[in-house]
């Protein structure tokens, strides 16, 4: 008995990274750090570095993704790491295995890193009790996806200079929304005010706790705010019953230059992408580089993606 | 069987308001001879057996109104055998079992089955349920009158409800005419749809899916309101918000009659127990707000709640190994049951003759059985208990087959020290 407990103590217990909830400003701030010196490398001709060399980085992506997949795939990548993208739609999962017997499956493989996406909140937690190697959460059901959040304010850093004391929007179907969720978090802990505008349908229970304003009026939620992070409204969710109609929707809570205008004004405009334009955001307005920041979120994903590899992969 | 004298032992029988020190004697069929301080040795026979108690308590062995075995079909989480140990070594001798076992208890011939397979392996009393509508479908009563006539105490599907309320109206007109109890799982499906965990900041925090309580409180509404029409015996399995207690209290104080019953999880755990993902927690009715938690313990005390249940669900380990939202539900309980109700006791939340009281006349009386009693002639059904005794619960320990406890590693304070069913000794710790 002794000695089994013995070798449970010696056992390595690997850092995850499942959610903004369980940071430190400190360890978000260093992430931050991390990821700057990674934009211009990125920028470079050269890009690739031997920092993961020897090390195995599975994606293991449950749910459909463009941006987060190919993000992380290329972040593993330009560290040197062997990456491989399992395509679930074709494993056993869906003979039947479940997520704990992919995971031990995989973890006989001896990776370094499993990034995982899941439809089902808190998965990535479970995956980290069963594995021996760094856990990173790509997204998790409508609870986390902090490498989002941090890229996001990686974008604000780099445009604004700072988050302190900013004023950001966070708007749409929140109640469906992990990136609303880590963004509140993160936002908050590095000292921002945020509000959340969404139609009382999509707005979740006791949002209020999680440290934010919460508003139903595009016109008051956006008064003053730095920054309006607008969110994917779902196909399935614009009609029926958690909203009359797209068109409804448009109408209240659609961002148009109209509706900018009641926030800062200089405010930015970001959006985790995929965009539906016309429904949550005016076409024009999305593309509009003097405003929008779409882009260079998705270019310093690859950033924040990088350092998040470089220091939870031991 | 030998007479016996059980001897020093302060007797606690809320059904005959007795709390005295004093004896109870055992006759040779098992029944309650003489009980009381008035009892003495030579109120025996000279050969009587005699067991000094040393001054801890007798209560009636407890009747548990809801708890799952696994037979047939789910043996693997638990059957007659495991079933019975568990509840005796926490005190409980008679249980009334569910119908959602596989096949389900919806026909004469499976009735006749589980009464066979129980008098063979079980060493309890137990009361076996059937299922209120066909299949657990919602759709077509079950036969109410021949699953009786064969041993049914009562009519439940369980975790699922009548969703359509004519059924449910068809159903209370029937069961009134014929005296059969209906036991409701008070569900809006509609309004609990994918929910697992009670709406509110613990869910968003999770992102999980909530379930309001107007789930729950709209159907023991609309229930009520169809008694008011169609006054049969119903009872509310088991109610978790403060929200439904004052519908309840709005409905009983207008003389309705009706019974509500109340999971133990409910009285002791709360959303936040559930932290990062515990799927043991994930429980049916779910865990609510501190506040509900108290609300259900004022209820007890109250009356409005008339009995405490386990809500024993065996799950085994697969089911509970995944991530929160695809997990089984529910948790064991049945050997924890007295204990965890005990701290209520010993935090001074409930008077202790209050909760020996729903847990053992109360759903006795509910279900028409005479059991729960340790009056003069009534079987001797017997728990003896160390009110004060600590340990710390730790599932591996404990004797149902599944391990899922709701309460792993807490420190409970009471045990049970030996449990008599007819007389008999059935379990000594």
């Amino acid at each position: 008995m002794a000695v089994k407990k013995n070798t449970l103590a010696i056992k390595d217990h690997p850092k995850h990274l499942l959610g903004i909830q369980n940071l430190s400003i400190q360890e978000a701030k260093n992430i931050l750090e991390e990821a700057k010196s990674f934009i211009k490398l990125n920028r470079s001709p050269s890009k690739k570095l031997d920092i993961l060399r020897g090390k195995t980085q599975i994606n293991l992506f449950f749910e459909p993704s463009t941006r987060t997949q190919s993000s992380f795939d290329l972040a593993g990548k330009r560290l040197g790491a062997d990456v491989m993208t399992m395509n679930v739609a074709n494993s056993a999962l869906k003979k039947g295995e479940t997520l704990i017997d992919t995971a031990m499956t995989l973890n006989a493989m001896h990776p370094d890193i499993i990034v995982i996406r899941h439809q089902d909140s808190g998965a990535p937690n479970l995956l980290s009790q069963k594995v021996n190697c760094t856990v990173i959460n790509a997204g998790d059901g409508r609870r986390e996806h902090p490498t989002q959040a941090l890229l996001d304010a990686l974008t604000i850093i780099n445009r604004k200079g700072k988050i302190e004391g900013l004023k950001i929007a966070i708007c749409g179907d929140i109640l469906h929304s992990r990136v609303a969720r880590s963004n509140i978090y993160l936002m908050n802990m590095l000292g921002a005010e945020v509000n959340v505008i969404a139609p009382k349908t999509l707005m979740p229970k006791s949002i209020e706790r999680l440290g934010v304003k919460s508003f139903t009026d595009m016109k008051k939620g956006l008064n003053g705010c730095d920054i309006v992070m607008m969110l994917r409204l779902q196909n399935e969710r614009m009609q029926g019953s958690f909203l009359p109609s797209k068109r409804e929707y448009y109408e209240f809570y659609g961002l148009t230059s109209e509706k900018l205008k009641f926030a800062s004004q200089d405010a930015l405009i970001m959006h985790p992408g995929p965009m539906n334009r016309g429904v949550e955001i005016d076409t024009k307005l999305a593309d509009d580089i003097n405003v929008s920041l779409v882009k260079e979120q998705v270019e310093l994903g690859v950033a924040v993606r990088m350092a998040c590899l470089k220091l939870y992969c031991k | 069987m030998k007479e016996k004298i059980l001897i020093n032992a302060r007797i606690l029988d809320p059904s005959q308001k007795m709390d005295e020190k004093g004896s109870v004697v055992i006759d040779e069929k098992g029944k309650i001879k003489a009980i009381g301080k008035d009892v003495k040795k030579s109120d025996t026979t000279s050969s009587a057996e005699i067991l000094d108690l040393k001054n801890h308590i007798i209560i009636p062995g407890i009747v548990d109104m809801k708890a799952f075995v696994g037979e047939p079909g789910y043996e693997y989480k638990e059957n007659f055998r495991t079933l019975s140990q568990a509840a005796l070594s926490g005190g409980v001798t008679s249980v009334v079992t569910m119908p959602n076992t596989k096949p389900i208890i919806d026909n004469v011939s499976m009735v006749d089955f589980i009464i066979r397979r129980g008098r063979d392996k079980a060493s309890i009393n137990l009361f076996p349920c059937a299922s209120l509508t066909r299949e657990m479908s919602g759709k077509e009563m079950s036969e109410f009158g021949l699953l009786s006539a064969k041993g049914i105490i009562g009519f439940t599907d369980v975790v699922k409800t009548v969703q359509n309320t004519e059924t449910m109206a068809k159903i209370m007109d029937y069961a009134s005419d014929i005296g059969v109890l209906i036991m409701q799982h008070t569900e809006d499906f509609e309004l609990s749809k994918g929910g697992c965990i009670n709406d509110g900041e613990v869910s968003t925090r999770l992102g999980l899916e909530g379930i309001s309580y107007i789930a729950e409180k709209i159907i023991i509404e609309r229930d009520l309101s169809l008694l008011g029409e169609f006054p049969c015996r119903y009872h509310v399995n088991q109610i978790s918000s403060k929200e439904s207690l004052d519908v309840i209290k709005r409905n009983k104080e207008k003389g309705l009659k009706f019974s509500v019953g109340v999971s133990i999880n409910n009285l002791s755990l709360n959303e936040n127990d559930i932290g990062d993902f515990k799927t043991f927690l994930k429980l049916s009715p779910p865990l609510r707000l501190e506040n509900d938690r108290i609300a259900l313990v004022e209820g007890i005390k109250s009356g409005l709640i008339d009995v405490i249940v386990s809500d024993h669900t065996p799950e085994d380990e697969e089911g509970k190994r995944l991530p929160f939202a695809q997990a089984a539900t529910g948790a064991i309980g049945i050997e924890t049951l007295l204990p965890l109700a005990l701290e209520m006791h010993h935090n001074e939340s409930l008077p202790l003759s209050k909760i020996i009281e729903t847990l053992t006349i109360n759903p006795a009386k509910i279900l028409k059985i005479n059991k729960g009693t340790l009056k003069k002639g009534s079987d001797a059904d017997i728990c003896v208990l160390d009110l004060d005794k600590p340990w710390v619960v730790n599932a591996n320990d404990l004797k149902s087959k599944s391990k899922n406890s709701a309460i792993e590693g807490r420190k409970l304070q009471g045990k049970v020290l030996m449990t008599f069913l007819n007389g008999e000794l059935a379990f000594k710790s």
